[in-house]
C-alpha cells in the first residue's frame, strides 16, 4: 500500500505542476501583454508599464512562474486588479458558496442514484426498472441550468415557496442558506444522479451474474440479503470511478448554476473577472478548479485501492 | 435483423431537429432578426406558432437558426475530438507499454483535469467570446475521450492472430492500425461519437448561456435561454421552448447511441 501511495503522490505532484504550467503559459506567455490587454487600447505607455510592474510581469518567464507558484503555496494569489483586494480573500469569500453547493449536490447525487440503481437492478425488466431507466434517460438529456430555470419557474414564480435566487450569507444562520442552496443543488444533482443510477444498475446486474452470488444464494441467503451483503459492495467500484469524474462536472456545473440563482460564488467571480479583464483572478480561480479536480481524482484512486485490494499491486 | 426501437425513435427525434436547422438555411417563418415591437411577447398562436420574444422576434425562427449553431458547434467539436484523439489512441496502442504510450496517456489525464467550461474560460479570457471558441473548448475536451476509447479498443485487437499475421506479412504498425485495427473499432467510435455529439450540444448550450459561446446577433439555444431568464415572471414560455429543443435533440442522439450499441455489439444482441 505504501508503494502505491508514493507512486500516486508523485503522479499527483506531477499533474499539478504540469497543469499550473499550462494555465500560466496560456494566460501569461502566449498572447501579447496582459497589462495592455487589461487597460485597453487607449492606455498610455506609462500606465501600462506601471501595471506591468504591479502585476509582476517584468522579468524572465521562469522566474515569474516560480513567483506565482510559490506565492500560491503561501496563500498569496496576488492582488485583484478591479477589486483592489487580495485574490485569496476574494476566493475564500466566494468559495463559501461554491464549495457547500458542490458538496450538497454530490450528497444529493449519491442519495438519489444509489437506491434508484439498486432497486432498478434488483427488479430488472419490471415496471420499476423501466421507470427508472426512462426517467434517467430524460435526466441525462436535460441541461442542468435549464432544469434550474424550470425549478425557479415552479417553486419561486408559481408556488412562491422559495426566493428565486440570492444568498443570505453564513452569518444569517445555517437554515436560510441551506434553503437558498437547495434548488441549485437539486438542479446540479439531477443529470449526474441519472448517470450514476445507470452505472449503479448495470454494475449491479453484472455482479448479480457472478458465481459468488450463486454461492451466497446456495448457502441459504435470500436474494435481498445476497444483494445487500455481496453484490452491492462489489458493484460499487465502477460507481466510485464515475463519482470521482462527476466531481469535475459538478464543479463546472456549479459555476453555471450560480448564474441562474444569482449566487455570489466562484462562478460569478470568474465571469465578472473575464468581462473586467481581471486576469489574475481568472488565472487563480482556474488553477484552483483544476487542482480540485486533480486532487479528487487522486482521492478516488486511493478510495479504489481501499475498496479493492487487488488494485494496489497494479501500480 | 430488426432495428432497435430506441434507434428508430432517436433517429426520428434527431432528424426532426436537424431538418428544422437545415430548413432554416432556405426558409424561416419570419426573418430571424426582424424585430416587431408592436407584436412583442405575443403568446403562441396562428401568426407566431411559438410566440415572440421581448423584441417581437419570432421564437420559432430563432429556434430553427439557433439549432444550426448548436448542432454545428457540437458536430465540429466531435470532429476535432476524432481527428485528434483517434490517431493518438492508435499510436499509443501500437506502442503499448512504451514511453510514447505513457506520455500520451498522461497527457490525456492532464487534459481530463480541465472541464470544457474551464478550457472555454481560458480561451475566452484571451480571445474573447464566440462560437469558434466554444468549438475549440469542447473539441479539446473531446480529444482525450476518443484517444482513450481508441486505445482501449485497439489494445485488445493487437493480441489477435490476424494482426500477428499482418505483422509477419511485413506490414508496419501504422499500416496495421489503419487497415486492420481502425475498421474493427469503428463501431466503438461511432457510438462514442453520438455520445460526444450529444454532450457537445449540452456543453454549447451551457457556454452560450453564460455568454462564452455564440455572440449576438447569432442565435443559439443557450443564448435564448439566457435572454428568457429576465422575462421568467412575464413570459415563462420563452424559457420552455429552447430547453425542450435541447432536451429532445440530446435525447434523440443518446437513443441513437444506445440503439447503435445494441445493433453493433453482437454480445448484447444475443441476450
Amino acid at each position: 500500500m505504501l508503494r502505491y501511495l508514493i507512486s500516486r503522490l508523485i503522479s499527483l505532484a506531477l499533474s499539478l505542476c504540469l497543469a499550473s504550467m499550462v494555465i500560466f503559459a496560456v494566460l501569461q506567455v502566449l498572447p501579447g501583454d496582459p497589462a495592455s490587454f487589461m487597460l485597453g487600447l487607449n492606455a498610455s505607455p506609462d500606465t501600462v508599464a506601471a501595471l506591468r510592474e504591479q502585476l509582476g510581469l517584468t522579468g524572465p518567464v521562469p522566474i515569474r512562474y516560480l513567483h506565482w507558484i510559490l506565492g500560491m503555496l503561501h496563500g498569496d494569489f496576488g492582488i485583484s486588479y478591479t477589486y483592489r483586494t487580495p485574490v485569496a480573500d476574494l476566493i475564500a469569500q466566494r468559495a463559501q458558496v461554491s464549495v457547500p453547493l458542490t458538496i450538497y449536490a454530490m450528497v444529493l447525487t449519491v442519495t438519489i442514484a444509489l437506491p434508484a440503481g439498486i432497486i432498478a437492478a434488483s427488479r430488472r425488466g419490471r415496471a420499476t426498472d423501466v421507470t427508472v431507466m426512462g426517467v434517467t434517460q430524460l435526466g441525462i438529456a436535460v441541461p442542468n441550468f435549464w432544469f434550474a430555470m424550470l425549478l425557479v419557474l415552479v417553486f419561486a414564480v408559481q408556488l412562491r415557496w422559495v426566493s428565486s435566487g440570492g444568498f443570505p450569507g453564513w452569518s444569517a444562520g445555517i437554515w436560510p442558506n441551506i434553503k437558498a442552496l437547495t434548488l441549485p443543488a437539486i438542479a446540479l444533482a439531477l443529470p449526474q444522479a441519472s448517470i450514476l443510477a445507470r452505472v449503479m444498475r448495470s454494475s449491479l446486474i453484472e455482479a448479480l451474474h457472478q458465481d459468488y452470488l450463486r454461492t451466497a444464494r446456495a448457502k441459504g441467503l435470500t436474494q435481498g440479503q445476497a444483494i445487500r451483503r455481496h453484490a452491492v459492495r462489489n458493484a460499487l467500484i465502477p460507481v466510485l470511478t464515475i463519482l470521482g469524474l462527476q466531481f469535475s462536472f459538478l464543479l463546472a456545473g456549479a459555476i453555471i448554476i450560480e448564474n441562474v440563482f444569482y449566487l455570489p460564488g466562484l462562478g460569478r467571480l470568474i465571469f465578472q473577472a473575464i468581462t473586467q479583464r481581471d486576469l489574475i483572478v481568472v488565472q487563480s480561480v482556474v488553477m484552483l478548479l483544476v487542482a480540485a479536480v486533480i486532487v479528487v481524482n487522486f482521492l478516488t484512486d486511493l478510495a479504489y485501492a481501499a475498496v479493492d485490494p487487488r488494485l494496489r499491486s497494479r501500480v | 435483423m430488426r432495428l432497435p426501437l430506441t434507434l428508430i425513435l432517436g433517429a426520428a427525434l434527431t432528424a426532426f431537429f436537424l431538418g428544422l436547422a437545415l430548413l432554416s438555411f432556405v426558409w424561416t417563418p419570419y426573418p430571424v432578426a426582424a424585430m416587431d415591437i408592436a407584436a412583442k411577447l405575443t403568446p403562441p398562436g396562428p401568426a407566431h406558432w411559438l410566440g415572440t420574444d421581448t423584441y417581437g422576434r419570432d421564437v420559432l425562427s430563432q429556434l430553427m437558426v439557433g439549432g444550426r449553431t448548436s448542432i454545428a458547434v457540437a458536430l465540429v467539436a466531435m470532429g476535432i475530438g476524432i481527428a485528434g484523439g483517434v490517431p493518438l489512441g492508435l499510436w499509443a496502442a501500437a506502442r503499448r507499454g512504451s514511453l510514447v504510450d505513457e506520455v500520451i496517456m498522461r497527457g490525456n489525464d492532464l487534459v481530463f483535469a480541465f472541464p470544457s467550461l474551464v478550457i472555454a474560460i481560458l480561451i475566452t479570457a484571451i480571445l474573447g467570446p464566440g462560437a469558434f471558441n466554444a468549438i475549440l473548448a469542447i473539441g479539446i475536451f473531446n480529444i482525450p475521450v476518443f484517444a482513450r476509447v481508441t486505445r482501449g479498443g485497439a489494445l485488445s485487437l493487437w493480441t489477435l492472430d490476424y494482426i500477428r499475421a499482418a505483422q509477419v506479412a511485413g506490414k508496419g504498425a501504422a499500416r496495421i492500425s489503419a487497415e486492420h485495427v481502425l475498421p474493427n473499432i469503428a463501431n466503438l467510435l461511432i457510438v462514442q461519437g453520438t455520445i460526444q455529439f450529444s454532450l457537445g450540444i449540452l456543453a454549447e448550450a451551457g457556454l452560450s448561456y453564460v455568454g462564452l459561446g455564440a455572440q449576438p446577433p447569432i442565435p443559439s439555444w443557450g443564448k435564448m435561454l439566457a435572454d428568457s431568464q429576465t422575462m421568467i415572471y412575464t413570459a415563462p414560455l420563452l424559457a420552455v421552448f429552447p430547453g425542450l429543443a435541447i432536451v429532445a435533440t440530446v435525447l434523440g442522439l443518446n437513443l441513437i447511441g444506445d440503439g447503435l450499441r445494441d445493433l453493433l455489439d453482437p454480445r448484447l444482441r444475443r441476450k
